[in-house]
């Protein structure tokens, strides 16, 4: 059974939050994202959960106040994104490396200096390699769906780590959207209560959090890239038995008509709807065009997306972030690295777009396919990283 | 009060942790096990304590005990509470853990002071002990907000034109309370009996409660192991730490220090201070000596003892 309820964004967030029966929420408002603790702080002030909600003084706290409780063996929920997700950075280490199977709800947002509340990916990108599961939505159903799932994925034993669900800070969290919400025990059911068996518990003395020199370190990061090689087989269980659930089909990534695709767009996040729409309107003019959406960015889904590229013959990958002085964007690093890999050589370019809010328009989309196209006839690329967008 | 014969002789800390002969934290923890109220989950910041009780595959800890990072004892501490607190509420237990920080003073002092603001404002029930061993002794001797005036430390070093730190001591039990807590106390493990009855009014009180403990370091400090007791006692009958509680609005001096001893008698048994007997530092040990004068009868006025 579900019903159909407009929510923005942020309200999705709370509300499969609110679902999911967190028993602890630790946050701090930061915009784009500051709804999602403001309709939090309603539900507790009007009785509909039993969460224990901490409004703590910084994200570095609520991070930190996350992890105690995680480690009491709560199932525990935040959400913030860039100054705030910078300034607990050194938590997200520790709750990864912890094991805990945090939920954090991430609204993208470019990062100061200069400061600018509007959407792009650096947060995100800046906190890449923290030993997060990463998840990008596109649209405010997904921030729903994704939220829930996020913590089936997080708290299986053979996982535990903590999942970031990202979405575009403003073009989802305050856009309405019509969502299909799943009734309260569906979500109880497919949840259950969080179980596990290493906790702070007086029963049963642990120690957590112990100093671990050279002659354990190293095995104990290995275990953790090990978890994410769990978080990646399980991830299939998780949305196929979402879907019976819900009827909604989720994936490592989203492909579109790339099957016989010459060229193909791969982008993160909100930009994924237009850049189809794109797509469309050249399939009808008979340009073999695709599009493919990575859900999954942490761990990499490298095997799918070699699978979906198989029959393309050239790429241009968007990233919404910079990694200054590299060669190439967070994404289209990882694209390429696994294209190579598996010597897979073609035609590839990086796009640059959107820092700090900058809309993309359907000529620009329109342009980079067509640069694509010809990458794809010619088998060179002009420029292999290009600004689109952005005033020279 | 205490009698000896009635504490626990369960240890709760073990032996075989790798803290230096003579450090006063293992002595300070040992003391703070024995008057436990009952299920307990303990918290430590980074620091000589935390290093030197958990080193992988070994722990000296029987208690539930976590460690996090350097700055976040009362944040963490602030989530597991809040855990327990909906675990009662939805009745997946009906247990009420005592939870007690047990951290460093940079991690308290400086590092710290935000977490522990936001934890005590909010007014999580927990216990605060801050370990104030007057400097960063984890990482090698260096100033904190704690560090007395005078005190040589690696990065305030006694040089030729300045001896030691320049400035005082932060009023960390002060802070605590203008945050409206209830309960605030000092202490030291000279007074091992005030220590406990402090620790465990701590737990009972509902709500945040402080206790800063001085345990002294023989390393940073430079005196011989043997002493540490001996100069935790001196810095309480030198009145160079006051020991006092603050209790529902009232102070009160737990230590009556009514023929003092004088203040070098503290200063010169430690190396960190040895400079300040130099003729040409002589206005600056006047000065340390004024200001302990000055903060013992701010301490006595407060405690209503003039
Ligand atoms: C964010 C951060 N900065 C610096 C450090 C390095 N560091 C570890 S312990 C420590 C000092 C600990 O001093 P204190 O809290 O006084 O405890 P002590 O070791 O003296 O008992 C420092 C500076 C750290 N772990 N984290």
């Amino acid at each position: 059974m579900s019903k159909i309820i407009g929510l923005s964004g942020n309200e999705a967030a709370a509300y499969a939050a609110k679902q999911s029966k967190v028993d602890v929420v630790a946050a701090y408002p930061i915009t784009p994202q500051t709804i999602i603790v403001e309709r939090f702080s309603e539900y507790v002030a009007n009785g509909e959960v039993e969460t224990e909600f901490i409004c703590v003084e910084s994200e570095h706290s609520a991070m930190s106040a996350c992890i105690g409780a995680s480690l009491a063996g709560a199932r525990v929920f935040t959400a913030t994104c860039s100054q705030g997700l910078a300034l607990m950075h050194e938590m997200l280490y520790i709750a990864s490396g912890l094991r805990l199977p945090i939920v954090m709800d991430v609204a993208n947002r470019a990062l100061s200096a200069p400061i600018n509340i509007h959407c792009d990916h650096s947060d995100m990108m800046g906190s890449r390699d923290c030993g997060w599961i990463q998840v990008f939505c596109e649209n405010v159903q997904e921030v729903y769906d994704w939220t829930i799932q996020a913590f089936k994925l997080s708290e299986d034993l053979d996982v535990l780590l903590p999942t970031a669900v990202n979405f575009d800070g403003f073009t989802i969290t305050h856009a309405m959207e019509d969502v299909n919400v799943l009734e309260d025990s569906d979500v109880e059911e497919f949840l259950s209560i969080r179980k596990t068996k290493y906790k702070l518990d007086p029963d049963e003395p642990m120690t957590f959090g112990a100093l671990t020199l050279p002659d354990y370190y190293f095995e104990v990061k290995r275990q953790q890239e090990e978890a994410m090689k769990k978080a990646y087989e399980k991830y299939v269980n998780v949305v196929k038995q979402y879907e019976a659930l819900s009827g909604r089909a989720y994936n490592y990534l989203h492909e579109f008509m790339l099957e016989d695709a010459e060229a193909a767009i791969i982008c993160l996040g909100s930009t994924a709807g237009l850049v189809r729409q794109v797509a469309k309107k050249l399939r009808n003019k008979g340009r073999r065009v695709g599009v493919l959406k990575p859900w999954l960015f942490r761990p990499f889904p490298s095997k799918e997306l070699l699978k979906a590229l198989e029959n393309v013959k050239s790429l241009a990958v968007l990233d919404r972030s910079l990694s200054f002085g590299a060669p190439f964007g967070p994404l289209c690093s990882d694209v390429i690295t696994t294209l190579f890999s598996e010597e897979k050589t073609i035609p590839v370019f990086n796009v640059i777009y959107g820092l700090g809010g900058r809309e993309i328009t359907p000529k620009e989309v329109e342009d980079i396919f067509n640069l694509a196209l010809k990458a794809a006839k010619t088998g060179k690329v002009e420029e292999k990283v290009k600004f689109v967008g952005v005033r020279e | 009060m205490y009698a000896l014969k009635d504490l626990p002789k369960e240890e709760l800390f073990c032996s075989g942790h790798r803290l230096c002969a003579g450090c006063a934290h293992p002595i300070s923890v040992r003391m703070i096990t024995k008057v436990l109220r009952g299920p307990t989950i303990m918290v430590s910041t980074t620091g000589c304590l935390e290093v030197s009780s958990s080193i992988y595959p070994h722990t000296a800890w029987k208690v539930p005990w976590a460690h996090v990072a350097f700055e976040n004892g009362a944040a963490v501490a602030s989530g597991i509470e809040a855990a327990f607190k909906a675990f009662r509420r939805r009745k997946v237990t009906d247990k009420r853990v005592d939870i007690i920080a047990i951290c460093g003073d940079g991690g308290t002092y400086d590092i710290g002071i935000q977490a522990i603001s936001g934890a005590l404002e909010r007014g999580h029930d927990f216990v605060y002990i801050c370990h104030d061993n007057e400097a960063y002794m984890n990482t090698g001797i260096q100033r904190s907000g704690a560090t007395p005036k005078g005190a040589a430390t690696t990065t305030s070093p006694a040089g030729k034109e300045i001896p030691g730190k320049p400035e005082w001591k932060k009023d960390f039990i002060g802070i605590c309370i203008a945050h409206g807590i209830e309960y605030a106390a000092t202490a030291t493990p000279a007074y091992w009996g005030d220590y406990l009855m402090k620790v465990r009014k701590a737990i009972e009180v509902d709500g945040p409660a402080v206790i800063n403990v001085l345990t002294p370091c023989p390393l940073g400090w430079r005196y011989e192991s043997k002493d540490t007791i001996k100069i935790a006692r001196l810095a309480v009958l030198t009145r160079y730490f006051p020991i006092y509680e603050y209790e529902k609005g009232k102070y009160k001096l737990n230590i009556k220090v009514p023929k003092p001893l004088p203040v070098e008698e503290f200063l010169k048994i430690q190396g960190r201070f040895r400079h300040l007997f130099k003729p040409e530092f002589k206005k600056d040990l006047e000065e340390v000596k004024l200001y302990v004068e000055e903060n013992w009868n701010r301490i006595l006025k407060l405690c209503g003892e003039t």
